[in-house]
């Protein structure tokens, strides 16, 4: 943009060869490059001399020989197996997992959270529409590291013990130490009936296909009610499946009080309960904004010409309406869905333990600072480069193809 | 044409007609309605019930000092209320010169003044006389801003000097008896939580628009490393910076230089938030129509020129909401530093739960600092949406 005027300058740019090169723009380009290099290696010489002189003094030396040792803390909870004389490295990856497995859970709740929260923004009902704009304005406004505190220590914490635990239909107990939800375990036939499921689902996307080609040859629409196929076929499937295992593949599997403590189901820790929690809402009133910010950008007359061209209501949504709407939502989501999981990291003030929480202790441990915050910087940026990446190929599909 | 008997009209306006068009107008909507009033009253009701009658607020009446400034030395207390009397007249020097612009932020000081002035007075502390004055000097000096001769100049030196003088006031210096210097471990609560937020904010805004403009130079070099630059600090969690702010910062000054902790986390806020303040600048050079280029160009500026005297104040006006954005977001941001162990709101809270008279009032105090951080950021936005209006930000 600052630089048009090399351009301009070309045609005379022959005839000057020579001289004053110090006015010919592409010189000054070189140079400006030249120094702002010279000036960024000084700098970082600068740094470089002063970190050798205070790890020098301090005694350290920069590597990761330490990765190997064990690590000698415990871990509140862990995904993968872990003792405490488990290497560091291990104890990194534990805290990895954690981190992943918060964010992709939360990423999914709090989609439906925000997209729920955002339709009722939009709502025609009063009552509805204000409880909303209360969430947004409430949750948005406050910072999210003292939303998960009030959750943990305020409300968490301060439920009843497992005596006195509170009981919500579905089998879902609310006790401090923790929450207890139904589950389901798996029997022997499971095995084979995930290969059912899975013949079930390529069958829909097989049909698509058929359909598909037979539309582009014969360029007219499908019939209706070949779009029963879609139905037929997998539940054809999963009855065959169903007549050569008639053992159920799942059994429940359900919280109950055996002694002082619940037995079966799935527990969720209390800090990775307000954890989720906080995250969930928080992101969940932002995205709730990007929703209706998305529907009210398609205008009006697209609804209404739709209307008029005969699609019914749903048509309209699903054809007209959400598509259009999606182009403008998705950008934005993606950033929140990295917010997401990049605000995972203030786990560190409830006690889950996440890669920040672990890799804090492994510093103040080891006092390696330079290869945990590298170790710690790179993780969380391949994660942000990684779910950028894979929206922008969704986003990719469903933005707007100009001619 | 057979003429059709037509029923007389329904209601539509009064009471019933609003509540049968906006509660109750399908069956669905008024099932909705009802789950909504349920899941109210079950909300509201425990909420009231608790505050009312089990919550101890004396948790917060005991320690309202240190949730405001941490361990600052009270003798030393009247430099908070000056810099607070300062921008006081600030404010009524600028709604006196201004009107529109600053009224919204006048409404608020003043009727914060209020507000505090008759809780002090509810609590029987002597601090109700400082709000008083202070909503007096703002009076006074909107009316000096209206009638007094050369007030738009002295207003702009005013808010320059502002925000040096806030430090110097604050911080104090040895050179200066009568402001004996007070060490930045003692600077904590609200005021902490403020001076982060002003120096995050306008420290990161140079390094942000080099940033920006670094973006869009056509110098590959410094392309690519300012795009380096942003999209690392932005794929990483902030916690991350101030994290390595407070360990590497030392590390890679000299020897003997070993700043202050609330020093690290300032340089660590600004370094973060000069990425998206980048993008926020960069958003408004977008904007820029390529005609003001050319025109500049016509006229004989050169690339410096142009960028300082017609691009940039474009973009950056272009930008203002953006900037807001930041502003209110950097203030919430600013909790963060409890992690690192800087005395603000939170952490003060953490603290004040340790003692022993207030064990278990966790819901109390954290309700508190939710009510700072949503009233501070509720009048903020008011503000400033009153000054967009005002200035027609976005739409001229």
């Amino acid at each position: 943009m600052f630089g048009r005027h090399g351009d301009q300058c070309r045609p005379n740019y022959i005839s000057m060869k020579l001289k004053a090169f110090w006015r010919d723009v592409r010189f000054l380009q070189m140079l400006a490059q030249a120094v702002f290099v010279v000036l960024l290696a000084l700098v970082a010489g600068y740094l470089y001399v002063n970190v050798t002189a205070n790890l020098a003094r301090q005694g350290l030396t920069v590597g990761y020989g330490f990765m190997k040792n064990p690590a000698s803390f415990d871990i509140g909870e862990s995904y993968i197996p872990y003792q405490a004389s488990d290497s560091y490295q291990r104890a990194l990856t534990v805290g990895l997992v954690n981190t992943l497995v918060v964010s992709v859970v939360g990423i999914l709740l709090t989609t439906v959270v925000g997209v729920l929260a955002g339709i009722a923004r939009l709502s025609s009902n009063w009552l509805i529409n204000k409880f909303a704009a209360a969430y947004v304005g409430v949750i948005r406004n406050t910072p999210l590291i003292l939303q998960l505190m009030f959750w943990y220590f305020g409300v968490i914490i301060q439920l009843p013990s497992v005596k006195q635990a509170i009981e919500l239909p579905g089998s879902i107990y609310l006790t401090n130490r923790g929450i207890y939800l139904p589950w389901a375990e798996a029997t022997e036939t499971f095995p084979a009936w995930r290969n059912y499921l899975i013949a079930a689902l390529l069958s829909i996307v097989i049909i698509w296909i058929l359909f598909r080609a037979v539309q582009q040859r014969s360029s007219l629409p499908t019939p209706f009610w070949w779009n029963l196929a879609y139905l037929i076929v997998p539940a054809l499937t999963v009855w065959l499946g169903a007549a050569i295992q008639p053992e159920s593949p799942l059994k429940p599997f359900l919280p109950a009080l055996v002694g002082l403590n619940f037995k079966g189901g799935l527990r969720l820790t209390p800090e990775f309960a307000a954890l989720l929690f906080g995250l969930v809402l928080y992101t969940g009133a932002f995205i709730a904004e990007i929703v209706r910010a998305g529907i009210l950008a398609v205008s009006r007359g697209q609804a209404e010409a739709a209307r008029s061209l005969g699609l019914t209501t749903g048509q309209t949504l699903r054809l007209i309406v959400l598509p259009q709407a999606l182009r403008v939502i998705i950008p934005p989501l993606t950033s929140q869905y990295l917010n997401l999981a990049k605000n995972s990291s203030l786990a560190i003030a409830i006690g889950y333990p996440d890669l920040f929480s672990i890799a804090g202790t492994v510093f103040n441990q080891t006092g390696a600072a330079i290869e945990i915050i590298m170790v710690m910087m790179l993780s969380y940026l391949s994660m942000s480069l990684l779910t950028s990446l894979i929206m922008n190929i969704y986003n990719n599909r469903v933005r707007l193809v100009e001619r | 044409m057979a003429a059709v008997d037509l029923r007389p009209p329904r209601l539509v306006i009064g009471p019933l007609a609003w509540l049968r068009k906006n509660l109750f107008s399908t069956w669905y909507n008024a099932l909705l309605t009802f789950g909504a009033l349920w899941l109210l009253y079950s909300i509201v009701n425990p909420a009231l019930t608790w505050s009312l009658t089990e919550a101890r607020w004396g948790v917060i009446e005991a320690n309202l000092t240190l949730f405001m400034i941490g361990q600052y030395p009270r003798e030393e207390l009247w430099r908070i209320w000056l810099v607070i009397d300062w921008l006081a007249a600030l404010i009524g020097l600028s709604w006196g010169i201004w009107r529109n612009a600053a009224r919204g932020f006048a409404v608020i000081a003043l009727s914060a003044g209020a507000a505090f002035a008759l809780i002090c007075i509810g609590l029987e502390w002597d601090a109700w006389i400082n709000w008083l004055v202070a909503d007096a000097v703002l009076l006074t000096f909107f009316l000096l801003g209206r009638y007094l001769p050369y007030a738009s100049r002295v207003t702009t030196v005013g808010w320059l000097l502002f925000f040096p003088g806030l430090f110097l006031l604050v911080a104090g210096s040895k050179a200066i008896p009568a402001l004996p210097a007070v060490e930045m471990g003692a600077w904590g609560g609200l005021l902490l939580t403020l001076l982060l937020t002003i120096v995050g904010n306008f420290g990161s805004l140079p390094l942000g628009i080099l940033l920006a403009l670094g973006r869009r130079s056509n110098l590959p070099i410094v392309k690519y490393f300012c795009i380096g630059y942003i999209e690392i600090i932005r794929g990483v969690p902030l916690v991350t910076i101030l994290y390595m702010a407070d360990i590497l910062l030392p590390l890679f000054l000299p020897v003997d230089v070993r700043p202050d902790r609330v020093i690290r986390a300032m340089v660590g806020f600004i370094l973060f938030e000069a990425a998206y303040q980048a993008e926020n600048v960069r958003g408004g050079l977008q904007s820029i129509n390529r005609g003001q280029y050319e025109a500049a160009q016509a006229l004989g500026l050169n690339g410096t020129l142009t960028t300082a005297f017609i691009i940039l104040p474009q973009a950056l006006r272009a930008v203002v909401p953006a900037l807001f954005n930041s502003f209110i977001s950097l203030f919430k941001d600013t909790s963060l530093v409890a992690i690192i162990g800087l005395f603000d709101i939170l952490k003060i809270g953490r603290s004040v739960l340790a003692q022993s008279d207030w064990l278990g009032t966790h819901r109390e105090v954290y309700l508190f600092a939710f009510i700072i951080y949503w009233g501070f950021n509720l009048a903020f936005t008011y503000g400033n949406r009153r000054v967009e209006e005002a200035l027609g930000v976005g739409k001229r």
